[in-house]
């Protein structure tokens, strides 16, 4: 194995194959049981673009329908069924678990120089129970499909038919995987680092993840226990929230907000956590601001816990209280603003390398510039009750949750996609599918922001005839949008038909320990411990292959 | 520039309350377009000036600059705090309604909106409002959550089976305007939609004393089922012969009545009517002298629809 030990920035040549962690003991059952983090990374990467693809058939199928007021395939009841799939399936069982579950579990321990995570069993537990979670989703659909919107509103959810319930306790079980995946980073974290790595000297990625994994340990039980309030509601009439028995509506929407809120932190954090490690390896220039960097991270946790009222400026809650959660809501935007200045004052006078993860980065850098940009309109309360279930918000979280997270998913699997299984795609290809994305998404969602503020509600199966327009450029967008994700997907796949490991040890020439090891990795991640020699971004050394403390093991 | 900004984003202002909130909407629309053109600009330029020119193409190490942090931290602060009280001071004028305030109240449930004017007239899905008085709208819901959402006068409010709330507007020209729900309420929730019309003194008057345009148009003895539901007389009367407070209509006219004094009379239009105007004039045997009069409360229409209405339950 004296070849697995050399690499360059710079080789792209081929390295003879090599018994790695997909081909040693390459069974079914050897997959299905493993407790192997790397495994277990590509097992959610798989079920969460499945899950990704099929909410976003269904978006497509969503606009399509929007392409005229009248009703053109679609009736409004399957209409309602179809945008509740489409938010539920993209909220829980795509985005939530997209970058920990999947990219986290993979790079996580490579990045500490660690040989797995802390409880491998307890990871291979949370993916099942994710399969198990994503099943009663599956049967709940089957068995009728919901028709309540992905947040569940009382009393509405508690009175119309359908197997909500089922659907509630899928995202209770949900819950408990996100959990479990959090326990173990944060674990992880503490415990596996090589040594000489302190906390400072972390990658970026780990302190996203790092915060991450605290939101979804504290907050997810806040969903279980109202998942688990609302179905008893449903089934026996308890009267938490049915005003008819001495319940409040209102109540329902302070304890979904209370997680769901810090959810939307669990999604955009660990995308902001890809561009920070992106971004310093393609200007080739150590990260500004490093700790201003992992502080923002843990204080955008932190305050994201304290603005879950910004979603009901409308619902009736008191002056008071609206006041309170606007002002705490501004405080976000200074975290995320830092972020965005520390990336730019990176790339001053770095060497900029625009491949295709790159490009994704700078693609965020914009998408999130605008989706940021816009909360700043939603704060203002007086404003905001204006917006408030409008377009306009849709537009806003989707280019958070979409041109943020999911543009960063994409590009961080553009990232590690050779060092995953050692084959580079088509970089030319890749490029033009970023693009088609970059546009598909602007022309779909600008489009949205435009008829949200001129009124145009959201959830609307029919609508007004002076929107349409605005409706029939945003279907157009959404078809750009849908085949650069395709085209996307497909450049990915037809890099695993290649032969042989083509893409070198460490191909972009990143300083960070993941970097260090052979593309695929072994088994154990590592020949024996490695140790750490420089920092995460420290671009005055070179890169080099792991150094090794203590010997094999 | 400002009103090309307002025609691209911004409905029609109808409401005095639209140009506090767009003046709001304005200004965060220029820090965005600012702030965006500073990444975006930056991003760009950087991407091509500092161009990767070898892979060993060197760059200065420099891991942090405090005075630029704080300059980038404080100046967006600043702004947002500016962004915040404004937003802030311009909610709370939208939500304390004037003491004079023309007053309306409001049900929704799935799928229409009912209003009760302080005269008792009803009307479904259409509001009419005098001009030129602040109009408060008090509202709840008898089913699940509404949103009463008025665009062109930027108010909005969640409706609550369980707590009144309320919105307030001043229009600034008569007109008709549009009402949606903006909060999901199932099949027909974007169905649920409704006119306000915001009427001059004489055009009021006129909807206060015919009724809602629909009237019109509606059979005599369907506007007489709708005034049997919203007017009360489904609460006393029934229509399937049971006996409650009052007589059951089933097939009564023509039928004779007896009453607590002895006389009796045949049911036709002159005693239905006398019965609505005047109810303590005939009590009919068996029952309490409890039905309040109704003279002023329906109208003509309304009145020759109940009676169209009885004559039809056979």
């Amino acid at each position: 194995m004296a070849n697995t030990v050399t690499s360059s920035p710079t080789k792209t040549g081929t390295a003879p194959p090599h018994l790695n962690y997909l081909t040693e003991n390459n069974t079914l059952k050897a997959w299905l049981t493993t407790v192997d983090h790397k495994r277990l990374g590509l097992m959610y990467l798989g079920a969460v673009m499945s899950f990704f693809f099929i909410a976003g058939a269904l978006a497509l199928l969503l606009r399509l329908e929007l392409l005229t007021p009248k009703q053109d395939f679609m009736d409004s009841a399957t209409y309602n069924k179809v945008f509740t799939l489409h938010g539920a399936i993209m909220v829980f069982l795509f985005i939530i678990p997209s970058v920990p579950a999947a990219l986290g579990n993979f790079v996580l321990p490579l990045m500490l120089g660690a040989k797995d995570v802390a409880f491998p069993r307890l990871n291979l537990a949370s993916f099942y129970v994710y399969c198990t979670g994503a099943v009663m989703a599956l049967v709940a659909i089957i068995g009728g499909g919901v028709d309540t919107g992905w947040t569940f509103y009382t009393p509405y959810s508690t009175t119309t038919e359908g197997p909500v319930g089922l659907m509630a306790m899928a995202v209770f079980v949900l819950g408990f995987s996100s959990i479990f995946t959090g326990i173990n980073f944060v674990a992880t974290v503490h415990k596996l680092r090589a040594p000489g790595m302190g906390w400072f000297q972390l990658p970026l990625f780990v302190w996203g993840i790092y915060a991450t994994a605290l939101i979804q340990v504290l907050a997810t039980p806040v969903l279980g226990i109202t998942a688990v309030l609302m179905v008893m509601e449903r089934a026996f009439h308890i009267g938490i929230f049915d005003a008819r028995l001495g319940g409040d509506p209102v109540l329902f929407q302070h304890f979904f907000w209370f997680y769901s809120h810090p959810a939307v932190y669990i999604m955009i954090l660990p995308g902001m956590a890809i561009i920070s490690d992106i971004i310093p390896v393609f200007s080739k220039k150590t990260m500004f601001g490093y700790r201003a960097i992992g502080f923002s991270s843990v204080s955008i946790a932190f305050i994201g816990f304290l603005v879950w009222g910004h979603h009901m400026f409308t619902s009736g809650q008191s002056d008071l209280a609206s006041a309170i959660f606007a002002f705490l809501t501004y405080l976000v935007a200074i975290p995320s603003g830092i972020k965005i200045w520390n990336w730019l004052a990176t790339m001053y006078q770095g060497s900029i390398d625009l491949r295709t993860p790159m490009l994704y980065a700078m693609s965020f850098l914009l998408l999130f510039a605008i989706g940021g940009l816009t909360g700043l309109y939603l704060g203002a309360i007086s404003v905001d009750i204006h917006l408030h279930d409008t377009y306009f918000v849709v537009a806003h979280f989707h280019y958070v949750m979409m041109g943020g997270t999911v543009i960063a998913f994409i590009g961080g699997i553009h990232y590690w996609w050779p060092k995953m299984f050692g084959k580079m795609y088509n970089e030319k290809l890749a490029a033009i599918a970023c693009w088609l994305v970059f546009i598909g998404f602007n022309v779909t969602f600008l489009n949205q922001f435009m008829m949200g503020s001129q009124g145009m509600p959201r959830r609307y199966w029919t609508y007004l005839p002076e929107f349409q327009r605005y409706h029939v450029g945003s279907t157009i967008g959404s078809w750009i949008l849908g085949f650069g994700l395709v085209m996307a997907a497909g450049v990915l796949l037809a890099s695993l038909r290649k032969k042989e490991y083509d893409a070198g040890d460490n191909p972009w020439g990143a300083r960070t320990m993941e970097w260090e090891t052979v593309s695929p990795p072994i088994t154990h991640n590592f020949e024996g411990q490695p140790v750490l020699r420089h920092g995460p971004y420290d671009f005055r050394v070179e890169p080099t292959p792991a150094t090794v403390a203590g010997g094999r093991h | 520039m400002n009103r090309f900004l307002e025609n691209l984003f911004l409905p029609p202002q109808a409401s005095t309350h639209a140009k506090v909130v767009d003046d709001v909407f304005l200004f965060v629309t220029w820090v965005n377009i600012i702030f965006f053109i500073i990444v975006a600009a930056a991003a760009v330029f950087f991407c091509i000036k500092y161009k990767r020119r070898s892979a060993n193409d060197r760059t200065p190490h420099v891991t942090h600059n405090l005075t630029l942090e704080l300059v980038w931290s404080i100046i967006p602060l600043f702004i947002v705090m500016i962004i915040f009280f404004w937003g802030f001071q311009t909610y709370m004028v939208a939500r304390i309604a004037p003491n004079d305030a023309f007053e309306v109240q409001a049900t929704a449930k799935k799928w229409l909106w009912a209003f009760e004017y302080p005269d008792g007239t009803r009307s479904i899905n259409e509001l009419h409002v005098p001009f030129g008085r602040p109009v408060r709208v008090v509202l709840s819901s008898e089913d699940v959550l509404h949103a009463f959402f008025l665009k062109d006068f930027r108010v909005k409010t969640d409706v609550l089976p369980n707590r009144y709330t309320e919105v307030w507007f001043e229009a600034t020209k008569p007109g008709e305007y549009v009402l949606q729900c903006a909060e999901y309420c199932g099949k027909d929730h974007s169905k649920m939609l409704g006119k306000v019309f915001v009427d001059s003194k004489a055009d009021y008057d006129r909807f206060i004393a015919e009724g809602p345009a629909d009237w019109k148009t509606m059979p005599p003895a369907e506007l007489g089922k709708m005034t049997y539901e919203q007017a009360g007389c489904v609460s006393c009367h029934s229509l399937d012969g049971t006996k409650g407070q009052g007589p059951s209509w089933k097939g009564i006219y023509g039928q004779t009545h007896q009453f607590n004094d002895g006389t009796s009379q045949v049911v036709d239009e002159n005693y239905i009517r006398q019965s609505i105007e005047n109810p303590q004039g005939k009590i009919v045997k068996g029952f309490e002298g409890i039905m309040p009069t109704y003279q002023g409360l329906l109208r003509e229409k309304q009145i020759n629809g109940v009676i169209a209405y009885i004559k039809s339950l056979k």
